[in-house]
């Protein structure tokens, strides 16, 4: 073991539940608890004994504003472990885990509690900019005669909702949605709707797979609801999917000619993630046994339009770091928010052309191979709960490794507003 | 003022003016108002009412409530009614001198309130409460045989409304705090932080009391008191019969007939309550509430508390568990093979909290205690270990062998078994003397008593921490030996199995249940067994039999075959819909009720004298308490040893024989009789 080093311990997730219309019957913090509990328990040390907590959610209800020290307290850390909720969009789960990276490299903690929460099904409806500026006029009328002047104001776009869910996916300095950036890149790299629904079915076929061999046993809790009901499976995975049904489905985000359809898209999930991240004196102090080691990790920013190439700009100088090349990494998790973007990545990394103006390179960066990526599935049959997706490829691809008896891997995921994020990690197991 | 020194009050006159009487009882964990309580308040009364202070506050000085009412203990010392009156009439002296203070008083209450604690409360002009979930107020007098007695029934009424305060007084329920505020018990409900400042600013400002609700002056009329207490009798005459239970008829005759003129109703509630103190209910009643004190005085303070229970089997013993320690404050983990069960617990337990505690928040971090388990990720952390699997003995020894390398050095190993005993099971653990038994009874969040079952190996320090784990949950501990049934199956068992005798040989249901009724058993015994289960029943039935040779009757046998379990199924002896019973068609036969009231009875008792004859329990009084609170055993006859001493082992051992005569051996008088003084 090196002093230097930092150690991923354990993990778990919730299943990863498909948002259907109403609000699901947990809330963010819910998700979190019920998968963290068991975590904690099965550890040899204590919740209290944790130094932080830190957690990614992009979009906390109102009232779990600081959503990471609620759920602190709820998993009976007690009064004395701080806790911070850390927000960057799509990566706010691997950006939990970076600054618990940084804060046990920087020596200010032993043992972290890092992870990611997101009940897209709670994001709020709002009221529009109409109805707010009502409500206030109406608080505002003291006597009978302003009341009803206010009350025959009202008119029925007033009562337009705004739905926050999509608010969030749109880019706010492009105008671009998150759908629409993915069709920037179809363009640029001639992604064909085929390809990208052809992902789309390999994406379900090989999360039915894994679900079929039992490969989440160690990875997700069982988690039950108030009403009696148990949940233990992410049950957004289509068994039945296939080219011809995808096919049928109508592009949802450039309506009349686009090619990105919600089914080749990632869902909208309701999901958590965790992993306990500790130094070697914490591993020594309460005898832990590693699941692996956090190498690297790399952030990087490029156009809002291109978002999904984030992965790319992100993993290309985090390896040249290390001295690796393509061909050294054993596999791959690569976040898919859109089967176009997941393609498009794959194909940048090749495309020398690219890699020499973006990236800086002499050279094609190299092949990531089919084999290699995704191998379980990923947000486009399981789910992108944005807040847990990042913390649980982290996860899932120490699984990967451990399974496979490989060493290294990657984890990298892009981020609406145009950023990508990477995590370098090594198989201890 | 300051000066002077009292055993159980505090005195302190502040800056404003403003009296400060801090109620401190000395060598108590609790404050309770006992005469030489009660004659230091009257001392500080008259002193100050001499040279009055702009107010008075009362609060209690402990951290654990402000009163709990009057000194029970002193009941028993009351020879005749003479003595009690005096009693009554000297805290109502007391009390009387508080009301009629020349300043104006406050009552401060900062916790649990009960009894003679709301009567020195509504004694003051003020009342206020501190805002918490512990801070419950309530009368609860009546379930001593006795009603307040302190002015409590004559003040309540100034700013109750009497429909409310007689429910208050009749069921001796205890009431939240903003409840009491609804209906005008107190003031106001106020958080800590402000209760102190809230106190003295009603003091110096002098705010207008509050004054009974519209309503009460019609239902207090004289012309609509009759019409109201006779509605109150009838439902007074669903749950208790006079010469069971007086107190509650006295209670509204003394309202209906006494209500007016306030001194007057003083008066004669001290006569009535003197009249019922030294009645045998009341008696019987104090020593229950007693035994309760006994029991729990057999743990030990100083042993660390147990923080994390594991508990192994979700079924409704292991999930019902589960939800009374999760309210007791202990974080607990849940451990099944299914996660369906597992699942079905916690939604009884949310629906249990949801009731009980009604604030989402609150549910919320209460649950947030209750991990469910299916990993048995639990077991190396928890303090306490409670099985709860099905009872088969294999499979719990199985079970014990494989957890017990898991478990804290230290961890309490315990069986919830209800009929295998502890010697079969413990050798299956390295170190047998680390089992104990505890058996909770069904329903656990309502019945309050759990056998700690000693095996003969049981190290007793083990069993003295299983003893204060009871204790620290809220239950009375009654420590059992290891033989079949323990005690309080033992004692039901040929209760019930007569029941179902009696029935094969042409006796209704109906007569059944309604002679046992008739004796003042809560719930007869063909009922008991449909809510318990005719599938349970039979199971311990079969096994208490190898030991006690019981001849169990068919029809559980044949009912159990036919799927017809009880309430849980729909049908048994009765037929349930929606958890309520269906009444059979045929009407009982009169007459007869005493013959099956005999024979259901000196079962029950002659297997209690068999069992006290066998040591089952330490001492008379651990019997009668563990079959009252195991039982529910018609707490006004104080159990069932109780009972023999008090009826008369002469006419008891006869009758017994006489049915030994016709029924043959089941009715032999057991050995033990004979160790009773006639």
């Amino acid at each position: 073991m090196n002093t230097n080093s930092v150690y991923i311990v354990d993990g778990s997730r919730s299943p990863f539940l498909k948002a259907r219309g109403r609000p699901g019957p947990f809330q963010a913090s819910d998700l979190a608890v019920q998968s963290a509990t068991p975590l904690l328990m099965r550890q040899p040390f204590a919740a209290e004994e944790l130094d932080e907590v830190i957690v990614g959610c992009v979009g906390p209800s109102p009232d779990e504003v600081n959503i990471a020290r609620v759920i602190s307290l709820r998993l009976g850390c007690g009064d004395k472990v701080p806790a911070w909720t850390v927000q960057r969009n799509c990566a706010s789960g691997m950006q939990a885990i970076d600054s618990a990276f940084s804060n046990i490299l920087l020596g200010k903690s032993n043992l972290v509690l890092a992870g990611g929460t997101e009940a897209m099904s709670h994001s709020p409806i709002l009221y529009n900019r109409h109805m707010v500026n009502w409500l206030a006029d109406m608080n505002r009328s003291k006597t009978t005669l302003q009341k009803v002047k206010t009350i025959a104001s009202l008119r029925p776009k007033f009562f337009a909702p705004v739905i926050g869910l999509l608010k969030g996916l749109t880019d706010p300095v492009v105008g671009l949605s998150m759908g629409q950036t993915a069709e920037n890149l179809a363009q640029k790299f001639n992604i064909t709707r085929e390809e990208m629904d052809q992902y789309a079915v390999d994406s379900h076929l090989r999360l039915v797979q894994a679900q079929k061999n039992d490969l989440f046993e160690n990875e997700m809790e069982y988690i039950y609801d108030d009403k009696g009901k148990t949940y233990n499976t992410d049950d957004g995975v289509r068994p039945d999917s296939s080219l011809e049904k995808l096919a049928k489905l109508r592009p949802v985000f450039d309506k009349r000619h686009g090619n990105v359809t919600a089914g080749n898209s990632a869902q909208i999930t309701d999901g958590a993630s965790w992993v306990i991240l500790a130094n070697e004196q914490a591993v020594k102090k309460h005898n832990l046994n590693v699941m692996g080691r956090l190498v690297a990790s790399n952030w990087a920013a490029l156009d809002p339009r291109h978002m999904g190439l984030g992965p790319v700009h992100s993993t290309v100088p985090m390896l040249r770091e290390q001295k690796l090349s393509a061909n050294d990494i054993d596999y791959w998790e690569l976040n898919e928010a859109f089967a176009a973007q997941v393609l498009a990545c794959v194909a940048a990394w090749k495309n020398p052309q690219y890699c020499q103006e973006h990236l800086g390179l002499d050279t094609a960066f190299g092949e990531v191979p089919h084999e290699k990526l995704n191998v379980d599935g990923g947000a486009i049959s399981m789910g992108h709960p944005v807040g847990a997706s990042g913390a649980r490829i982290v996860h899932h691809l120490l699984n990967v490794l451990q399974r496979n008896q490989a060493k290294l891997g990657v984890a990298t995921i892009c981020i609406g507003g145009g950023q990508g994020g990477a995590m370098l990690v090594e198989n201890l197991q | 003022m300051s000066g002077e020194n009292y055993k159980h009050w505090t005195v302190e006159k502040k800056d404003n003016g403003i009296v400060c009487l801090g109620m401190d009882v000395e060598g108590s964990s609790a404050n309770v108002l006992s005469a030489t309580v009660l004659a230091e308040l009257y001392q500080i009364l008259t002193k100050l009412s001499r040279s009055p202070p702009v107010g008075i506050a009362i609060t209690s000085n402990k951290e654990k409530g402000f009163i709990a009412g009057a000194d029970v203990k002193e009941f028993t010392q009351i020879s005749n009614q003479q003595e009690a009156l005096e009693l009554v009439q000297y805290g109502q002296t007391v009390f009387k001198l508080l009301d009629k203070m020349p300043c104006s008083t406050i009552a401060v209450i900062n916790g649990f309130c009960m009894g003679g604690g709301l009567e020195l409360a509504l004694a003051c002009d003020y009342r206020i409460a501190l805002e918490d979930p512990k801070t419950r107020l309530s009368l609860p007098e009546v379930r001593l045989g006795i009603h307040p007695g302190y002015g409590g029934t004559v003040r309540i009424l100034r700013y109750v409304n009497p429909l409310i305060a007689m429910d208050l007084i009749l069921t001796g329920r205890s009431v939240s705090t903003s409840y009491a505020k609804k209906i005008g018990l107190i003031d106001d409900a106020i958080p800590m932080r402000l209760l102190q400042g809230a106190a003295e600013k009603i003091l110096l400002n002098k705010p207008s009391k509050r004054k009974t609700p519209k309503i009460s002056k019609v239902l207090n009329s004289a012309l609509v008191r009759p019409i109201v207490a006779m509605q109150m009798r009838k439902q007074v005459a669903k749950k208790a019969k006079p010469e069971h239970y007086p107190a509650p008829y006295a209670i509204i005759e003394h309202w209906q007939k006494h209500f007016g003129n306030e001194n007057k109703m003083l008066e004669h509630e001290a006569q009535s309550v003197a009249t019922l103190s030294v009645s045998e209910t009341a008696k019987n009643l104090v020593r229950v509430f007693l035994l309760q004190d006994e029991l729990k005085a057999l743990a030990t303070s100083g042993n660390e508390k147990v923080k994390h229970v594991h508990i192994i089997g979700a079924g409704v013993m292991g999930g019902d568990i589960a939800t009374w320690c999760v309210s007791q404050g202990l974080q607990v983990t849940l451990q099944d093979l299914h996660a369906e069960s597992l699942a079905k617990a916690r939604q009884r337990a949310y629906s249990y909290f949801k009731k009980r505690l009604k604030k989402p928040l609150l549910i919320k971090v209460t649950m947030d205690r209750f991990t469910l388990d299916i990993n048995g990720y639990g077991l190396h952390k928890a303090d306490i270990v409670i099985e709860a699997i099905f009872e088969n003995k294999d499979v719990k020894r199985e079970l014990y062998a494989s957890i017990e390398p898991k478990l804290k050095k230290d961890a309490l190993i315990v069986t919830n078994t209800s009929s295998i005993e502890i010697e079969q099971l413990c050798d299956a653990i390295s170190d047998p003397t680390r089992l104990v038994g505890l058996h909770f009874f069904n329903p656990v969040t309502k019945m309050p008593l759990i056998e700690i079952v000693n095996g003969a190996q049981t190290n007793p320090d083990i069993s003295q921490r299983a003893i204060n784990f009871a204790k620290q949950i809220g239950k009375l501990p009654l420590p059992t030996k290891s033989s079949p049934g323990f005690l309080v199956n033992r004692i039901l068992t040929p209760y019930m199995i007569e029941a179902g005798l009696l029935h094969e040989t042409g006796s209704s249901i109906n007569d059944i249940d309604h002679a046992a009724k008739e004796f003042g058993m809560p719930m007869g015994p063909v009922e008991l067994a449909d809510t318990v289960g005719l599938d349970v029943g039979l199971h311990v039935a079969k096994l208490l039999s190898k030991a006690y040779d019981y001849n169990i009757p068919n029809s559980f046998e044949s009912m159990v075959n036919a799927g017809n379990l009880g309430k849980k199924t729909g049908q048994g002896f009765y037929t349930w819909k929606k958890g309520k019973k269906v009444l059979p068609k045929s009407k009982s036969a009169e007459g007869n009720h005493e013959a099956i009231q005999n024979r259901l009875i000196l079962r029950l008792l002659n297997e209690a004298v068999a069992c006290y004859r066998e040591e089952v329990v330490a001492s008379k009084d651990h019997l009668d308490a563990g079959v009252i609170f195991g039982t529910g055993f018609a707490p006004f006859r104080g159990g069932p040893i109780n009972y023999i001493e008090t009826t008369g082992v002469v006419s008891l051992l006869s009758a017994l024989k006489t049915l030994h005569q016709q029924h043959g051996k089941r009715f032999e008088p057991d050995s033990g009789w004979q160790d009773f003084d006639e």
